[in-house]
């Protein structure tokens, strides 16, 4: 997970503030007001996420390269048309889907088992809050290194307790089964805190007379968990899916720095196919048009999601509307 | 609402001067960073790429510039080996904040100079300090050279070297009568029977070398032996296949002939090669000359090293690359600065037999011709494999820790450990080169 996501479960605008949907009659100094204070996001967002992306669109149509000024020869789609033939491309491309296959279910359904856990215990909840969040807020490189040296064959510390119970380890960073494991197994511990955070402050939400309710019904505390929380989190929980599975795909820094896409290029994620040749091959052109293809390939998910989510959503308004069918039985 | 703009206008003007401010004291790095400049932190920036035994000593070649010349400060930045290097090193240049002397392969220069991130020699006051063709060994000199224009300054060749143990040869009777050297070999069939000689003296090997997961010294041990037989497996800037299919073929048929027998092992890694060689229990290590400083101090391990004789060709060929010094192109660079870099490079020629301990061969010829460096054995035993040097093909994807070896070497690999036989193994080098002899070059070399 490279970039810190900004974004927070969506909650409810308070009640208090009543929002004027008729926009005739909407001041104009408002109006103004509104766009003067979210100009500096849209200064920055124009300059460093518009326009890098109109650039590589442009520049994805040349045999631009990294280390030269101007754009090189026009050579249409023939970018493209190599990225999607290439096998190197979509095997990076697997990678990190595999990666996100791995990483992703561990991710959301640990964050979610201790987020639950830790809002039950008596005491001491902010050290674990404290505790499972704080290894989120430590950068990759120090995160690898650390690792680096646990994982090293012989003399790292897990190999140590491998052969300590008389078993021998998997090859952590020289095969690739075993880089998979060592990258999963970091990503994991380094990353399961935001995902714990977002869970935690979902379960925070859920007003507590619910739970006496069911306490009071004879729900075991298991009974609670199950019927209650984790269905009153499912919103939270699509968000996290979502945004882990966008984080998930975007892995880099991590295989980058414990395996360096190897060995043989088997761990390699599709950015660091980018970086390789965009950058250590100065091909910024075919750079590009292998971004733009993964970014349309990163839209189709989102956009995917979201359809299913908005279907899901509406579905569920419409069963609501429709009076449950209650199963009385009467003896009298 | 004059008040109102009177204050803006106010604030605006403050932030101008504290703008203005910042950027006048440009001697800050918030300053040049801003700015874009290269931090002036010392009187040469040198990059290079090493770590370990050759670490060090290029440290002791860097204080011994500082002594000879005590005004001039050298601020020396290591980053890592092969890709990530280069690529640092070219868009650094690229973004006008270069360092003043760099290291660079000569196998990785003809991109480098087609790209115009390096300074041709002769614009930047070398040949004025001596450094001209004429003193250095041909072939590297020769590699320093891009289309008519030398872009490099040749440190050293290190070749792919042939190392034995001594006391199994003698036991193989492979010694010649001096007994410091090897009676000569002339060709494969001869080059076969000292491996077994090797294995019949009680080694458990007749050679080893690290094959599993190393495809650069895989490739190097085929670019060696094709060379022989063969011209450059990719021309015309590396936009054409060459191969030579039958002497792709006759070359792995040769590497399978030495494993099919046991005489050789079909996969090993690097650190089973270190512990059979270090041991005595193999009679020959295909490896570069850097290898030397690992086995130099294994008690018990008498040892030496020499080129690798003819194999399947009439003429010995060593695989090498070389280590050169480059200055990077910066057009904000002042002559000073030049000359300064310029006196850098001067002096790390001059101290490179200390260079020299690392197993390579320096490239300036009166450091190879001095007694500091001929007193250096084994070192001094395989200087002809640096006349007789080999470099990779010229390409813009070819070179010391390319994908191209990655790719190239990984089907080598293949064929040594029998998974592949001669015939497929040559389709498939022909498939690997091809992937790059098509894909585009972002620059146009020579």
């Amino acid at each position: 997970m490279t970039t810190i996501a900004s974004e927070r479960p969506a909650g409810r605008p308070a009640g208090r503030i009543t929002l004027r949907t008729d926009r005739e009659r909407a001041p104009r100094s408002e109006r103004r007001a509104g766009l003067l204070l979210s100009s500096p996001f849209l200064i920055v967002y124009l300059l460093f996420m518009i326009g890098p992306l109109a650039v590589g669109v442009v520049v994805s149509f040349f045999n631009t390269t990294t280390v030269k000024s101007g754009l090189g020869g026009w050579v249409g789609l023939s970018n493209y048309r190599t990225v999607v033939q290439d096998s190197l491309f979509w095997s990076a491309m697997w990678h990190s889907v595999l990666f996100t296959l791995l990483t992703t279910p561990p991710l959301v359904v640990l964050a979610l088992a201790f987020a639950v856990l830790a809002s039950r215990v008596r005491r001491g909840t902010v050290f674990y809050r404290l505790a499972f969040f704080a290894p989120y807020v430590v950068p990759s490189s120090v995160v690898v290194l650390v690792f680096l040296w646990m994982y090293t064959p012989q003399v790292g510390l897990v190999p140590k307790l491998f052969s300590a119970v008389g078993l021998t380890s998997p090859d952590f960073i020289g095969s690739t089964s075993g880089g998979w494991t060592a990258v999963v197994l970091m990503t994991l511990w380094w990353t399961f805190g935001f995902n714990f955070v977002l869970y935690t402050a979902g379960i925070q939400d859920v007003p507590t007379e619910v739970y006496e309710a069911a306490a009071i019904d004879g729900a075991s505390p298991w009974q609670q968990i199950r019927f209650l929380t984790v269905p009153l989190l499912s919103r939270t929980t699509s968000l996290v899916l979502i945004l882990q599975i966008l984080a998930s795909l975007k892995v880099f820094d991590q295989i980058y720095l414990l395996l360096g896409g190897g060995p043989n290029q088997s761990t390699r994620p599709v950015i660091e196919y980018i970086y390789d040749t965009g950058f250590t091959s100065y091909r910024g052109g075919y750079g590009a048009a292998a971004t733009m293809v993964y970014f349309v390939i990163i839209v189709a998910i989102s956009a995917a999601w979201y359809a299913l989510r908005h279907y899901r959503t509406a579905a569920a308004e419409r069963a609501d509307q429709r009076p449950a069918p209650r199963a009385e039985r009467r003896t009298s | 609402m004059s008040g109102a703009l009177g204050r803006r206008r106010f604030l605006a003007l403050g932030g101008g001067l504290a703008m203005s401010a910042g950027l006048a004291a440009c001697s800050s790095p918030l300053a040049t960073g801003l700015a874009g400049t290269q931090p002036d932190t010392a009187d040469v920036i040198f990059w290079n790429l090493f770590t370990g035994g050759d670490g060090a000593n290029m440290v002791l070649m860097e204080d011994a510039f500082r002594k000879a010349h005590p005004g001039l400060s050298v601020e020396a930045t290591i980053l890592g080996w092969g890709n990530p290097y280069y690529t640092k090193l070219a868009l650094a240049t690229a973004s006008g904040t270069p360092p003043d002397v760099g290291i660079s392969h000569l196998s990785r220069l003809p991109l480098l100079a087609a790209s115009g991130l390096l300074e041709p020699v002769e614009d930047t006051g070398l040949p004025e300090l001596g450094i001209t063709s004429d003193k250095f060994t041909p072939a590297a000199w020769q590699k320093a050279t891009v289309g008519g224009t030398v872009y490099a300054v040749p440190l050293d060749t290190h070749p792919f070297v042939l190392f034995y143990n001594t006391d199994l040869a003698r036991k193989a009777g492979l010694l010649d009568a001096a007994g410091d050297g090897l009676k000569p070999m002339r060709n494969a069939a001869e080059f076969t029977d000292a491996l077994r000689a090797m294995k019949d003296a009680g080694a458990q090997y007749g050679a080893v070398m690290s094959i599993t997961a190393d495809p650069s010294t895989c490739w190097r041990y085929f670019s060696m032996v094709y060379s022989g037989i063969a011209g450059p497996v990719v021309t015309h800037e590396g936009t054409r296949v060459a191969v030579d299919d039958d002497a792709a073929q006759s070359t792995f048929a040769f590497m399978q002939s030495l494993t099919k027998d046991g005489l050789m092992p079909r996969s090993l890694t690097g650190s089973g090669v270190n512990a059979l060689f270090s041991t005595g229990k193999a009679g020959f290590l295909f490896d570069g000359e850097w290898q030397i400083p690992s086995y130099r101090d294994v008690k018990g391990l008498h040892f030496n090293v020499v080129p690798f004789p003819a194999l399947l060709g009439p003429k010995p060929v060593a695989y090498a690359d070389s280590h050169s010094l480059v200055i990077p192109r910066n057009g904000k660079r002042s002559s000073a600065r030049t000359a300064h870099a310029a006196l850098f490079v001067r002096s790390l020629l001059d101290n490179s037999a200390i260079w020299a301990h690392g197993g390579h061969v320096p490239a300036w010829l009166s450091t190879q011709r001095s007694k500091a460096f001929l007193d250096q054995s084994p070192q001094r035993n395989y200087v002809q494999a640096a006349f007789n040097a080999v470099y990779d093909p010229v390409a813009w994807y070819t070179g010391a820790g390319s994908d191209f070896q990655t790719t190239v070497g990984s089907t080598i690999i293949e064929v040594i450990a029998g998974r592949l036989g001669p015939k497929d193994g040559a389709a498939r080098l022909r498939a690997d080169l091809k992937r790059y002899t098509t894909a585009r070059p972002p620059v146009k070399i020579g």
